[in-house]
């Protein structure tokens, strides 16, 4: 049997879902899109029953692409549960109808039912049962009220004797049920009510956001960098490396396969970074370098997803990031980017359109520096004075504006208008948020991880090959030319192109002028930010746009950098 | 007063009597329950033509400028 758990977007269903189901729980692409779903498995009687976790829609008369999957995946259940939002009846009981028009099995899960108290609502569950004519179950997924009732409800579930209607006949009577079964006592404006009013107008908006994201920045960099240092950096080192250097030995220290496997012995050491053999930089770059970063940010993410903060600060940023061809929602992505490019990038699937996606992603592996670029950027460029480390930043913020600006005129189409439903504040269950975390990892680690892999092996082949120093030598003219840098740095930025973090390390060996320390930095950072990055841009954005956005990323980074030439 | 959405000030409420502009903005605004005959109020606008947000139903919508613009409401 399937069941599909379906309705608007915000009602918690994900919650509902969580709780029905036990650890199975897979995360999936529908075919051919970006629309994610999840699935899972739970028992009913002696059966084991498939829950899918629909994406939220509105309507079967789909406005967007994951309206348009909803109503796909309609097709292939056998029983849906309709989970409605108990405080926004009304809304949510027009899917309902559409859903028992089509002759749907249903059970009807009225879901925040504990929140209708002190929002002053009562609803009379007994008479929207028999209006409706299929089991309706209140339940609320914060507690687990009802969720046992719910699951012995699913053999209970049935189709209705509701005819199709028009919209405004659907609307109409969406309101007569309202108007029998609801009624609301009005009562004062708590506390989190005004919050909620505050954060949606200009003024204390801008200061709201101003401090949510300052507090998230902090926390995802404290909890990163604490793990980075504490757990995973002690952990690679006191355990992986001497298995490591007993591997080395064994293999006899050098030779082709030592070199791809364990990777190069750098000054009688093997260097996690630098190495970049299968299982030391191999693993040691998505396990102790993006995994600690992608932990904090899916987890303060997280947070301010269910306690529904984002929207808000979409709406907030509109009208800046309209300029850039982008949605209030890119200001998420862009932020993360400055923890870590890798999560950022596969934010931006929150964006709907392709365009948006595209510009958002380059605009993030081009002018966003992550975490270590800055900190590089600061040991490298700060020894010359806070002056320069400004023009490094200021460099790349003008790269992020008009890039953006550029993008959004040459490219085809326009970025559609901010249409979004606010939902209220809520407190997000820690159980909730915390499985939740480890879904997103648990992805992460099944998908970034291989791929990662494959490139270190790639590169290895190349770099043994010799196809990269032809590479270098056909990019010296550019770099000794167009940005001013000196012939020892060639190699330097060659190797940038995948492996930022040491070629940074390398330029620091050859003696910079502070002007060539800028110039250098400002190029490094706008070639891809690191082996990982690369990979997951290929794998968000598919080969063409991909290409599109490599040479994007070549054309700004020659610019800007023979600009910084000229002008410095 | 017959105007649009766009113009109402913060925390003033009234009636939609029109959606002017396609039927695909129709369709997308009938699906939050924005149609004729509904009451809504206007919560904030933000600077420089940004999205206004309104109550409508039990719910606080977004919606861009633009679309705002076309959205005719009556006020008392």
């Amino acid at each position: 049997m399937k069941i599909l758990l379906m309705g608007n977007p915000n009602v918690g269903k994900s919650v509902i879902f969580s709780r029905l189901t036990g650890v199975r729980v897979v995360s999936s692409n529908y075919p051919g899109t970006t629309v994610s779903y999840t699935s899972g498995f739970m028992k009913i009687g002696d059966d084991t029953a498939e829950i899918i976790d629909v994406p939220g829609t509105y309507t079967l008369e789909p406005t967007s692409e994951a309206e348009e999957i909803a109503l796909d995946m309609l097709k292939s259940g056998d029983v849906v549960i309709d989970v409605v939002d108990a405080t926004n009846l009304e809304r949510n009981l027009y899917l309902t109808l559409q859903l028992l028009e089509k002759k749907i099995t249903l059970v009807v899960a009225l879901n925040l039912w504990d929140d209708t108290k002190h929002r002053g609502i009562s609803i009379d569950r007994k008479k929207l049962e028999t209006i409706l004519g299929v089991p309706v179950i209140a339940t609320s997924g914060l507690t687990g009220q009802g969720i046992k009732d719910m699951a012995e409800s699913i053999p209970s579930a049935t189709t209705s004797d509701i005819t199709p209607m028009s919209r405004d006949e659907r609307w109409a009577f969406v309101g007569k049920i309202i108007d029998s079964v609801q009624t609301i006592t009005h009562r004062h404006h708590r506390w989190f009510e005004r919050l909620e009013d505050a954060s949606v107008k200009p003024k204390t908006g801008i200061f709201i956001a101003a401090a949510v994201l300052a507090i998230s920045y902090y926390i995802i960099r404290f909890v990163g960098e604490n793990l980075i240092n504490y757990v995973l950096d002690p952990l690679f080192h006191s355990i992986w490396l001497p298995l490591l250097t007993k591997l080395s030995v064994f293999m006899g220290g050098g030779g082709f396969l030592h070199d791809v496997i364990v990777g190069k012995i750098i000054s009688g050491h093997i260097h996690f970074i630098e190495s970049f053999g299968l299982l030391s930089s191999g693993l040691y770059v998505p396990l102790a370098m993006v995994l600690p970063y992608i932990i904090s940010f899916y987890l303060v993410i997280g947070l301010l997803e269910d306690i529904g903060y984002l929207p808000r600060l979409a709406i907030l940023l509109d009208t800046t990031m309209h300029k850039i061809g982008l949605h209030g929602f890119a200001i998420v992505p862009t932020l993360l980017g400055l923890g870590c490019n890798v999560p950022a990038i596969m934010a931006t699937r929150v964006l709907e359109s392709r365009r948006e996606r595209f510009i958002a992603a380059t605009l993030v592996s081009i002018a966003v520096p992550c975490a270590s670029a800055q900190a590089m950027i600061f040991g490298l460029v700060g020894k010359f004075g806070g002056k320069y480390v400004a023009m490094v930043y200021g460099t790349l913020f003008l790269v992020w504006i008009i890039l953006g600006f550029i993008l959004n005129k040459i490219l085809k189409g326009l970025s559609p208008e901010l249409l979004i439903e606010i939902p209220p504040y809520r407190i997000p269950p820690w159980g909730i948020v915390f499985q939740k975390l480890f879904y997103r990892i648990d992805n992460f680690l099944r998908e970034a991880v291989p791929i990662i892999l494959a490139a270190v092996f790639v590169i290895n082949i190349l770099f043994i090959s010799g196809i990269f120093d032809y590479v270098a030598n056909f990019a010296a003219p550019v770099i000794t030319g167009i940005w001013g840098l000196p012939e020892e740095s060639v190699v330097a930025i060659v190797i940038g192109f995948i492996r930022k973090d040491a070629a940074l390390g390398m330029l620091a060996l050859s003696a910079l002028t502070a002007k060539q320390m800028v110039i250098g930095s400002v190029v490094l950072t706008m070639f891809f930010p690191c082996i990982a990055t690369f990979v997951v841009l290929l794998k968000e954005l598919g080969l063409r746009d991909f290409l599109k956005s490599m040479a994007i990323m070549l054309i700004s980074a020659l610019t800007a950098g023979g600009i910084l030439n000229v002008v410095l | 007063m017959v105007k649009s959405l766009g113009d109402l000030h913060s925390e003033e409420a009234g009636t939609i009597i029109e959606i002017r502009g396609g039927q695909g903005l129709a369709n997308r605004l009938n699906s939050l329950g924005i149609i004729p005959g509904k009451k809504l109020t206007k919560k904030g606008s933000m600077m420089l033509r940004g999205p206004v947000t309104v109550q409508i139903n039990r719910s606080l919508v977004a919606i861009g400028y633009g679309m705002a613009q076309k959205i005719i409401v009556e006020t008392k």
